[in-house]
């Protein structure tokens, strides 16, 4: 049973008469559950694939089917949905809402969803404790660290209880020893939460901590291979 | 996978946060929605004001008023003048009264300005000598005594209906009644007083005022060049309309009594006051629309001010938008967060206008520039033109802003 399956993705963008090929015919399955990460390069076509699984950006060709639905057929304001349910979104810049105390960063993705105020509180508070962050919930994006910041996005992402984290770069802003601690949150998410991971990276001790590795290189899958932990 | 719709408050709270992170630009920009509001209130407050001191003017005047007074004339070559040639008879006024149908009264007017005197204070007032009709016309009541009666008219004896003011003048708390003030020397008993009637639209205080019988004015106390002259007969007509069409038979009717032959001017002149103050009520009715709509101009302004505010904002919060989107915001979602933006900009500036408007309203009455008369209407109507105009205004950048490519909009630095 796959929870995400692409069938022939193509992606180009045009450039001056032609086109640019950026993603050429990848066919992926990844199932319910899984830690995978996606390294490669820069320019190797990662961050399109990351943005096409995310819909966030829709295929030139091929067929994405999202928890055996078709991506492809969708509206934008479709597409929003889906990413409100079934996605969470961990960036390299945390993109958190200045001016805003962390739990109501965590708030918002049930804002969209028409979850209602005490209820929206309740599972932003429990999703912060579950991220570490019980002591620091009313502190605004400036007074935390890095790798505090990143928590609170992961509590963002968590907190819909969408099935799928998809996570670009997530430890790209942090030195190491928060890397690590990171990398150890979304094992623990995957592992106890049983949510899927999707982790994009370039540096091989971070994807090291996922199950799975896919290795892009020039927009196609060079290896797939199984992590022995 | 259901969506249910989003509260209005938690909109409402993101627009308030946003305007309060850069208050003192959300202030810059509600300034032009404040003044303009503001300036629309005044506007309409002077122009309404204006056309409530001439619907004032046009009650204390009498309904349906006409004047005829006596022409100009001529000395070689030399223009005199209204009035300077007297030529209007108190018999003239009640001939047009009797014989014309469509004027229902006619007052005799014989006035001039004079001293009066009561025991050791003296007051200068204008002094009218006329009868009852002139009270009726304008309907003005004693206040307390009595008016004129036949015999004093046909005898001309010497008594007096006084104005309030020249009572307070000239006997403070003294009873007025039965008392006796010299005009030009001549005593006179006070017989009335008039009930208080204010300033009229020129703002000259009609209660300034002595009347005395015409006869007495005509025989005892006024130098009159013939027996029977008056300077001039007010006529009311018996509706508005008839102010206009009654003048082709008064003109016919003086032209015949004054002996005036086919080649001569007329020597009276007929003037229409009922169509005057219409006139004047139109053209402050047109006052009050232009004054309106310059200041709506302002308005107009403001909104643009917010536009292009808002646009900077929509640029700035790019990033903001991006993340919203990302975690699932519909583009209806950020449209509404930035509309309603506009809108909680546009409705205080224009509740901040409101509340300048009708102070500023009160100021320039109470400063006596000029009269301003507020009104529900005209205070609703500008504000709720705020508000569609923040709609408005607030529309495109909304809209631009929900038209964003997520993936664009995260990358924006």
């Amino acid at each position: 049973m796959s929870l995400i399956e692409l069938k022939n993705i193509c992606k180009s963008y045009p450039l001056g008469d032609g086109e640019l090929p950026i993603l050429k015919n990848i066919n992926l399955q990844i199932k319910n559950g899984e830690f995978v990460a996606i390294m490669g390069p820069s320019g190797s076509g990662k961050s399109t694939l990351m943005n096409i699984l995310g819909c966030l950006d829709k295929p030139s060709s091929g067929q994405y089917l999202l928890d055996h639905k078709n991506i492809e057929s969708l509206s934008s304001d479709e597409l929003a949905d889906i990413r409100n349910q079934m996605i969470g979104f961990v960036f390299q810049g945390f993109n958190l809402l200045s001016r805003t105390s962390a739990v109501e960063n965590v708030e918002l993705p049930m804002v969209y969803s028409g979850v209602d105020k005490t209820e929206r509180r309740r599972k932003a508070e429990k999703a912060l404790i579950d991220v570490g962050l019980k002591e620091r919930m009313y502190h605004q994006p400036n007074q935390l660290s890095g790798g505090q910041q990143q928590r609170v996005a992961i509590a963002r992402a968590i907190v819909n209880e969408a099935p799928i984290i998809f996570a670009d770069e997530p430890t790209g802003n942090l030195d190491t020893k928060m890397s690590v601690e990171i990398m150890h949150l979304f094992q623990q998410l995957n592992r106890d939460l049983k949510r899927t991971i999707i982790l994009v990276t370039h540096e091989e001790d971070i994807a090291r901590f996922a199950d799975r590795i896919i290795h892009i290189v020039d927009g196609e899958i060079s290896i797939d291979e199984k992590v022995m932990h | 996978m259901k969506k249910h719709s989003i509260d209005i408050s938690v909109i409402f709270n993101i627009a308030i946060r946003a305007i309060k992170a850069n208050k003192m630009r959300s202030i810059l920009t509600s300034l032009g929605i404040i003044i303009g509001v503001a300036a629309v209130i005044v506007m309409l407050a002077i122009g309404n004001g204006a056309q409530k001191s001439i619907q004032n003017e046009m009650k204390s005047m009498g309904a349906n008023i006409m004047m005829i007074r006596s022409g100009v004339a001529t000395s070689g070559g030399v223009r005199g003048g209204f009035g300077s040639q007297p030529t209007m008879k108190l018999s003239d006024g009640n001939a047009i009264e009797e014989k014309i149908s469509k004027i229902k009264s006619a007052a005799p007017v014989l006035s001039e300005g004079a001293q009066i005197i009561y025991a050791n204070t003296n007051w200068s007032t204008n002094i009218t000598g006329t009868d009852n009709r002139y009270f009726e016309i304008k309907e003005w009541a004693i206040d307390y005594g009595r008016s004129f009666v036949e015999t004093d008219v046909k005898n001309a004896t010497k008594v007096a209906i006084l104005g309030q003011t020249v009572v307070n003048e000239l006997f403070g708390d003294v009873d007025p009644l039965n008392r006796t003030i010299r005009i030009k020397g001549v005593p006179f008993v006070v017989i009335g007083v008039l009930e208080k009637r204010g300033e009229n639209g020129m703002g000259q205080d009609q209660d300034d005022a002595v009347f005395i019988p015409i006869s007495t004015a005509q025989k005892k106390l006024m130098g009159v060049s013939f027996p029977d002259q008056v300077h001039m007969v007010m006529l009311q007509a018996i509706d508005s309309q008839s102010t206009y069409t009654s003048q082709d038979e008064i003109r016919a009717l003086l032209r015949q009594r004054h002996n005036l032959g086919a080649n001569k001017d007329d020597d009276f002149i007929i003037m229409n006051l009922t169509q005057m103050m219409e006139m004047m009520e139109n053209s402050t009715k047109i006052m009050t629309i232009l004054l309106g709509s310059i200041a709506s101009i302002s308005l107009l302004v403001g909104g643009i001010g917010i536009m292009n505010i808002m646009l900077v904002s929509v640029t700035e919060r790019t990033r903001e938008i991006g993340i919203r989107m990302a975690i699932g915001a519909r583009s209806w979602d950020i449209r509404r967060q930035f509309l309603m933006e506009s809108l909680v900009l546009s409705f205080i500036g224009g509740l901040i206008g409101v509340i300048i408007g009708i102070i500023g309203s009160f100021i320039i009455s109470a400063s006596g520039a000029m009269t301003t008369e507020l009104s529900l209407f005209y205070v609703i109507l500008p504000f709720s033109f705020s508000g569609l105009v923040g709609l408005f205004f607030g529309y495109f950048p909304a809209y631009k802003a929900s038209l964003l490519n997520p993936i664009n909009a995260l990358r924006y630095e």
